[in-house]
């Protein structure tokens, strides 16, 4: 069983709707001892860091996420899950998780392409992510293929040996990171088309370790 | 680099849509969920649903068919028409809509911008705009009024007005309906695209007047869309959005492909 966590951020359905349709069973729950006892777990999150850290330590999660990664369970985070797992958040000035060292950091503001042109925040639509390491998870992804994002803050792990793809927005910055048996992404696989829901279903049956 | 979006939108009223595609025989033209998973497998961006049922004790229909192309498609899509309070969107989102655009429920009251991007995130709250050029004045400075019923009311507000003031209450997208292109097939309206686009710091769709290819190339080029919602010239089979989006790769306008 897949484990959905919920702490009321938002958009958990559409998560549980793509893992029905690939055929994997899942709950979205804020039951501890569900979540230690799931096979895996998928962080997902939309909205304001420091809202979400609230909401997730009020619920005593906090420690269940750092409890289930540190047992090596495969944890996948998305979209804010791929953010608040850092150490801290420049949203809200927020202290996170620290399950991959760094921070989160907003976009500059005004925010140039190399053609020169402004670009606007959030960075809302389909984009490209390069992929800098090999990983279970992205295992047939094309370089052609794109993700949907929406966001206006970004993870940067305090190493790159966190950053597993990077993605083009008049910069280049991190939107798959990792460490050990937990990948992150700042873009929605579940609103990705085919590569996106490649991406959960390679997550659905990956044993958590990594090369 | 960022691509720009191709959105078809449909037309639903009772649960069925209005227009229905032409060219392919094992879709129900009538069925919103047949129409949108076709266009999801021909490579749309995104869907738009604009609900067009008269009647507000009609609304669940539109909230089941919300239900069922949720279970279908992986891609966004956002649902207008009808929504006037933060039920509405909560109902909508919570169907599995990613985003819900208010129209003239958020220029009768423009606090349900603000209340709505409070409670779902701005992400998910797109600001519609119908739009009609009229002579510039003092009140409407730009040229180019708000207009809501179809176009037969005019509301008094500038449009570019509008735009930077929806943005300030909280709408994370704007998608912007030329009325005097509307239905034409004579090309977006360029000016006004552009204007509100490069004025606010949202993504714009620019909507209304899609004839063929080269008015998609010169809404992203001259008009600085983002986006460019088409309607009747994919419903038609004039072109499939595999076509649409080849022709504009070639002409060096970034989009996602799909193929290959």
């Amino acid at each position: 069983m897949i484990a959905i966590i919920d702490y009321k951020a938002g958009n958990l359905k559409s998560v549980e709707r793509a893992l029905n349709k690939l055929g994997f069973p899942c709950r979205i729950t804020n039951e501890k001892k569900e979540i230690l006892s799931s096979e895996r777990i998928i962080f997902p999150g939309v909205g304001a860091a420091g809202k979400a850290i609230e909401d997730l330590t009020h619920l005593g999660l906090d420690k269940t996420l750092r409890q289930a990664f540190e047992t090596g369970k495969p944890v996948l985070g998305i979209c804010l899950g791929a953010q608040i797992i850092l150490d801290k958040s420049e949203e809200n000035n927020a202290k996170c998780l620290g399950l991959i060292e760094g921070k989160v950091k907003s976009f500059p503001s005004p925010l140039f392409s190399v053609k020169k042109e402004r670009l606007k925040i959030p960075h809302m639509g389909w984009n490209d992510v390069c992929l800098i390491e090999k990983h279970p998870v992205l295992e047939g992804i094309m370089p052609r293929d794109e993700f949907y994002f929406v966001h206006s803050y970004y993870p940067m792990p305090a190493s790159n040996e966190f950053i597993i793809g990077t993605t083009d927005y008049g910069m280049d910055f991190p939107s798959i990171i990792g460490n050990k048996n937990l990948l992150a992404m700042q873009f929605h696989p579940e609103k990705s088309g085919e590569p996106g829901l490649r991406i959960l279903k390679n997550f659905c049956t990956w044993d958590g370790h990594h090369a | 680099m960022l691509s720009k979006r191709i959105i078809p939108c449909l037309d639903v009223r009772d649960g069925k849509t209005t227009k229905g595609i032409k060219f392919k025989e094992n879709v129900d033209i009538g069925d919103p969920v047949d129409m949108a998973r076709f266009y999801y497998e021909q490579g749309a961006d995104e869907i738009v649903f604009y609900d067009i049922t008269a009647s507000s004790d009609r609304r669940d229909i539109m909230i089941d068919v919300v239900r069922r192309v949720a279970e279908e498609i992986f891609i966004p899509f956002s649902v207008g028409g009808g929504i006037r309070t933060i039920e509405d969107m909560r109902a909508v989102l919570l169907a599995g809509a990613e985003k819900v655009s208010v129209n003239s429920a958020a220029i009768k009251e423009p606090k349900i911008l603000s209340h709505g991007s409070t409670a779902f995130g701005s992400q998910c709250i797109v600001l519609g705009m119908d739009v009609k050029r009229v002579a510039a004045s003092k009140s409407i400075p730009s040229g180019y009024e708000m207009v809501i019923n179809g176009g037969r009311t005019y509301t008094g507000i500038d449009a570019l007005f509008w735009a930077k003031e929806g943005e300030r209450l909280g709408a994370g997208e704007i998608c912007l309906n030329s009325i005097d292109a509307d239905g034409t097939q004579d090309g977006y309206e360029l000016t006004l695209t552009s204007l509100i686009s490069e004025n606010v710091n949202i993504t714009v769709i620019a909507s209304g007047g899609a004839g063929n290819i080269d008015h998609m190339y010169d809404a992203f080029t001259k008009g600085k869309a983002d986006a460019a919602l088409i309607a009747s010239i994919v419903h038609y089979g004039t072109y499939t959005i595999k076509e649409i989006k080849e022709n504009l790769h070639a002409r060096g306008v970034k989009v996602r492909r799909t193929w290959e």
